[in-house]
């Protein structure tokens, strides 16, 4: 795809007057590092970090009907998702597959928003537009909506000195509310992606770039730094949350990749429900595990895990250093006979067999 | 702008090669690789004692987010290795023309050096890379 046929986020003039390397992601022009993949994650261990992630996809469900046709149409119980609540849940195909991993939003009493995956949106905007025909409306806000994640133990400090009133702050974790930064509406939800505290704020397009000047302002006295998608990834991976289209796929279901907690077998029907049903019943063959590399080397995605005997036996779906932790780890699918941790395999990489070890997740946790 | 020294030859892979007064050559990567890896991560080299084609793959660097290829600017015999690299490849990012050096070769092929870019070629060559 020519860069010209990239989509940009209404920050993306912010990007590159701040120097970010800008790449090509899911149809997306995305600032992949500004100051350097390492300092940023650790700006947003120690301090925090402000991620523009407007690529991702915000479809909106209205009406009286609203919350029982998402209810049809994910894992998790949405049904009982009280208004200025958020949960994660996945949403799955026929077979049990996985289409999408998404946050639900409830808004209002019959208002409700649903993030998705930048990769997905059209996939998963066509899925949910299917599902709402007759039942309740439904919008594509997406190219409409921008979304800024503050991340890191400071982001609730730079939040206030940003002027986040006092309800916005003692918002509890998947909690939501509304207030006005520097002039913008904004939609803070108690989220993120990097296994730190912190918000997720939404805003129409029109005032991101003001809200992005003024929480990095605010921020700069907390060490705030602009951290682009580099070390996103490295903070999901060390805080072991999925990426779609890595670690969880149509190809793969909830139970085996560790996500059976947002699945409610046991409640009114959804998509796929009778396939879950099945296979959490006969037990998963293989689980998403994760490594820890017990010999120099970094796994990465797609290279092959070997049994302690060499013989093949899975695949690494995401891996790389963990600048946190200082260790090369990695996320990966083995057989369930293998998947407890302590279990010794290996990482094939570039041909040679390296060490690995399965170990509990998440590789790093906040204290 | 890129640090690009004026004594050294390149390749068009972003390797550098240092004639040193015995003979051999020292070999790393440039300013301008290190600026695109970013935070290196790991180098893995190849033992001393090992030959090398000229532009043959001698092993490999990473960073965060990639692994790339290192080739050997020419042919001849490894006859050391930066064995420091193993636990601080991040003198590849601080200093990639002197500390962060990588292997040093005894060349077999004469000409295979004057077959290098000198620093106006490999700045041309950056150039038109850079469109």
């Amino acid at each position: 795809m020519s860069d010209a046929a990239l989509s940009k986020t209404p920050l993306h003039a912010e990007h590159v007057a701040l120097g970010a390397r800008m790449v090509p992601f899911a149809g997306w022009s995305m600032p992949v590092q500004y100051a350097g993949v390492v300092k940023e994650h650790h700006a947003v261990r120690t301090a925090a970090g402000l991620f523009d992630v407007s690529h991702m996809g915000e479809l909106r469900l209205r009406g009286p009907s609203a919350l029982a046709v998402v209810d049809s149409v994910v894992t998790n119980d949405i049904a009982a998702l009280k208004v200025g609540r958020a949960k994660y849940t996945v949403a799955v195909n026929e077979a049990g597959g996985i289409l999408d991993d998404l946050i639900v939003y409830r808004l209002a009493d019959e208002d409700v928003l649903v993030v998705c995956n930048a990769s997905n949106v059209g996939k998963m905007s066509a899925h949910f537009a299917q599902h709402a025909t007759g039942r309740c409306d439904f919008e594509d806000q997406s190219p409409a909506t921008a979304l800024i994640a503050l991340q890191g133990p400071r982001a609730l400090a730079v939040a206030r000195d940003a002027g986040a009133p006092d309800a916005i702050l003692a918002l509890p974790r998947f909690a939501i509310g509304t207030a006005a930064l520097a002039g913008v509406e904004v939609t803070f939800a108690r989220t993120g992606y990097t296994g730190e505290d912190g918000f997720e704020l939404f805003c129409a397009n029109e005032g991101a770039t003001t809200l992005w000047r003024h929480l990095l302002a605010a921020g700069a006295a907390h060490g705030i730094a602009p951290t682009g998608l580099g070390a996103r990834d490295t903070l999901r991976l060390e805080a072991a949350l999925s990426l779609y289209g890595n670690d969880i796929d149509e190809t793969t279901n909830p139970f085996e990749a560790g996500l059976g907690w947002v699945v409610k077998l046991d409640r009114g029907d959804f998509v796929g429900r009778e396939a879950l049903r099945a296979i959490h019943a006969a037990g998963p063959a293989r689980r998403l595990v994760g490594l820890e590399m017990t010999e120099r080397g970094i796994a990465r995605h797609g290279y092959p895990i070997v049994s302690a005997s060499g013989a093949p036996i899975g695949v690494v779906t995401s891996g790389s250093p963990g600048p946190t932790i200082d260790k090369n780890v990695a996320l990966g699918y083995v057989p369930t006979e293998h998947a407890a941790p302590g279990t010794t395999l290996g990482v094939e990489i570039r041909g040679k067999i390296v060490g690995a070890a399965v170990v509990k997740t998440p590789f790093y946790a906040r204290q | 702008m890129v640090s690009i020294p004026s004594d050294l030859r390149y390749t068009k892979d972003h390797e550098w090669a240092r004639r040193e007064e015995d003979g051999s050559v020292r070999v790393g990567v440039t300013e301008y690789a290190v600026a695109q890896l970013g935070d290196v991560t790991l180098v893995d080299l190849p033992k001393a004692g090992a030959d090398v084609g000229a532009h043959a793959r001698f092993g490999d660097i990473e960073s965060v987010k990639t692994v790339s290829e290192l080739f050997a600017p020419l042919a001849g015999k490894i006859v050391e290795v930066n064995g420091e690299l193993e636990d601080r490849p991040e003198l590849v990012n601080e200093d990639p023309y002197g500390a962060g050096w990588m292997v040093v070769i005894a060349p077999s092929a004469a000409g295979d050096w004057d077959a290098l870019l000198d620093a106006a070629g490999y700045e041309a060559h950056l150039a038109a890379l850079e469109g």
